[in-house]
């Protein structure tokens, strides 16, 4: 059992991680901070989120920008339709993303491997095509959204995307953290390591992964709900661009699957690699560089840097 | 006599058109004893992967403590307290020995203090309290057959299929498998259906003996006179 210690450690540690970067960002005094670890929050809940799924389960989803893109859309049309505040769309896209990841997770969780992966990528085109034809949401040629003011204690609204991208990421974290400590944990890894087995020892294969797959879609849906306001505008190619699901993948095989913190390294060092790269060199550079370190950890690190620091620790123990 | 704890009425099973249980019935009453023989490929494990849900769709019907089975998936046959082990072992490769049993334990029933002190104590009862650290890939064959007994008991079954438990072990090994099971029915009173092609065993352990023969039932009866059938003989040994 999950006892009251687990949140309050975990929410106290979200808390003073909160504090310091804003206390940290602040300092630089630069808007571009701001940007940066928007992005590299941004990346964190993805990841955290395709791996309830993909690393616990052993579900691989090729669909996460569909999810994204899912809470992105919801925050366009409510923001049209009500001119809601961002923090209630936040909420609406992560019931977006639990939504479509339920029906998708109804429709293919009793296939298998590749069978999966392939009905999640034609998901997100399918979800493409009906958001391109969706004219109240902009249809092909986008929508604009008005960025408000920013509001006190924040300095520019940039910021409080930053802040807010962070609390979205630190609630993924505790979430994961939380499901790997469960029952719920360990009925996911047995399904994972062996199916049939895991039924056959009581494990309700079925319900576990649909909660998974519903838990990973509304954190993934709630990280893309904050996007339009992050670009002033949003449109099919930048909501479902391939850049976040290969990202979100990519991210938790670079860290490990096996632990929260898996993504959230991955997504900390091929965000930033990202960035000095778009900043440094050229933006269709830095998804080469990710690719070239992607294959480099599939070939030397197939368990990821979890895997690698669980190694050093066992040889050092051996001796 | 007891009311039986397993009822299969006609149960059949078709791939395409090859029929690979054919008309089979069969009771077992609580406690019982029983050894399931038959050459390859007669249709044993399609038999069993039927009684545990693995294979929903078959004809005929199978009632279990007085319950149609029909649509039940294999978790909540397990929860009535039908277990099956597999043929191969199967453990789950990234849990620890202990949190293999853990998994059961944590889905089965709630009563009974924390799930890991109460695998570590199903451990013992095998013989692998000292490996409940270790992951299965570092287990030996015979641990592995433990570890699938140790999992499959942990879901306090009334009824056990024990599938080739003893299949690519010494005959000292078998002895030690063999030992458990009897352990389970004399303690705890778990009727036992013993799929097993090493006679030695199962005719040491079964008080009645079913064979198959290419999906259908040929014999079911006292363990000595079916070893004296003639059909039964002449399935293993030829005519």
């Amino acid at each position: 059992m999950i006892g009251f210690a687990f949140w309050r450690n975990g929410l106290a540690l979200a808390l003073v991680c909160l504090i310091i970067i804003a206390v940290a960002l602040r300092a630089v005094h630069n808007d571009y901070a701001f940007f940066l670890g928007y992005i590299v929050f941004q990346y964190g809940a993805l990841a955290i989120a395709w791996n309830i799924l993909g690393g616990y389960a052993g579900f691989v989803n090729f669909g996460a920008g569909a999810f994204f893109a899912a809470g992105a859309y919801a925050t366009v049309a409510l923001n049209k339709a009500l001119a809601l505040p961002l923090p209630i769309c936040v909420l609406a896209g992560g019931c977006a993303g639990a939504g479509l990841g339920l029906i998708m997770g109804s429709l293919t969780l009793r296939l298998r491997g590749v069978y999966f992966a392939i009905s999640t990528l034609s998901l997100s085109v399918v979800l493409q095509t009906l958001i391109v034809n969706w004219s109240y949401v902009g249809g092909s040629s986008g929508a604009y959204i008005v960025r408000p003011k920013a509001i006190a204690p924040f300095t520019s609204y940039t910021e409080f995307l930053c802040l807010l991208m962070f609390v979205i990421a630190a609630t993924a974290a505790l979430i994961a953290a939380a499901i790997e400590r469960s029952s719920i944990g360990f009925g996911l890894a047995a399904i994972r390591d062996d199916e049939a087995a895991a039924a056959a020892l009581g494990v309700p294969t079925l319900r576990l992964k649909l909660l998974a797959a519903t838990t990973s879609g509304a954190i993934m849906g709630m990280a893309g709900a904050p996007l339009p306001f992050y670009n002033s505008y949003l449109n099919p190619d930048s909501a479902f661009a391939v850049g976040y699901t290969i990202n979100a993948m990519a991210m938790p095989l670079v860290g490990g699957t096996q632990s929260w913190l898996g993504p959230v390294l991955g997504a900390l060092l091929l965000g930033s690699i990202q960035q000095l790269a778009v900043a440094f060199v050229s933006s269709s550079a830095s998804l080469a560089l990710i690719g070239l370190v992607f294959m480099g950890f599939v070939a030397l690190a197939p368990q990821g840097l979890l895997g690698l620091f669980r190694l050093r620790r066992a040889e050092g123990a051996g001796r | 006599m007891t009311a039986p704890l397993l009822q299969v009425h006609n149960l059949s099973k078709r791939f395409g058109g090859f029929v690979a249980v054919d008309d089979v019935s069969l009771c077992v009453a609580p406690g019982e004893r029983i050894g399931l023989i038959g050459p390859n490929g007669s249709g044993k494990s399609t038999f069993v992967n039927c009684l545990g849900g693995a294979l929903a769709r078959h004809d005929g019907v199978v009632a279990f403590a007085g319950r149609d089975l029909a649509g039940l998936p294999p978790y909540r046959r397990a929860r009535l307290g039908l277990a099956r082990t597999f043929q191969l072992p199967r453990a789950f490769a990234s849990l620890t020995v202990r949190e293999n049993v853990e998994v059961p334990f944590r889905f089965l029933d709630a009563g009974g203090g924390p799930a890991s002190e109460r695998a570590q104590d199903q451990l013992e009862r095998v013989g692998l309290g000292d490996k409940a650290r270790l992951r299965p890939r570092d287990l030996t064959q015979v641990d592995l057959r433990r570890l699938e007994l140790a999992r499959a008991l942990a879901c306090r079954p009334k009824l056990l299929f024990a599938d080739e438990a003893m299949a690519g072990l010494s005959h000292a090994e078998a002895d030690d498998i063999l030992a458990l099971l009897f352990r389970a029915n004399a303690d705890d009173g778990v009727a036992i259906v013993m799929i097993e092609h090493i006679m030695r065993a199962v005719t040491a352990f079964s008080e009645r003996l079913v064979a198959f023969v290419a999906g259908r039932k040929i014999a079911d009866g006292p363990t000595a006179e079916v070893l004296r059938m003639k059909d039964v003989e002449a399935a293993y040994l030829g005519d």
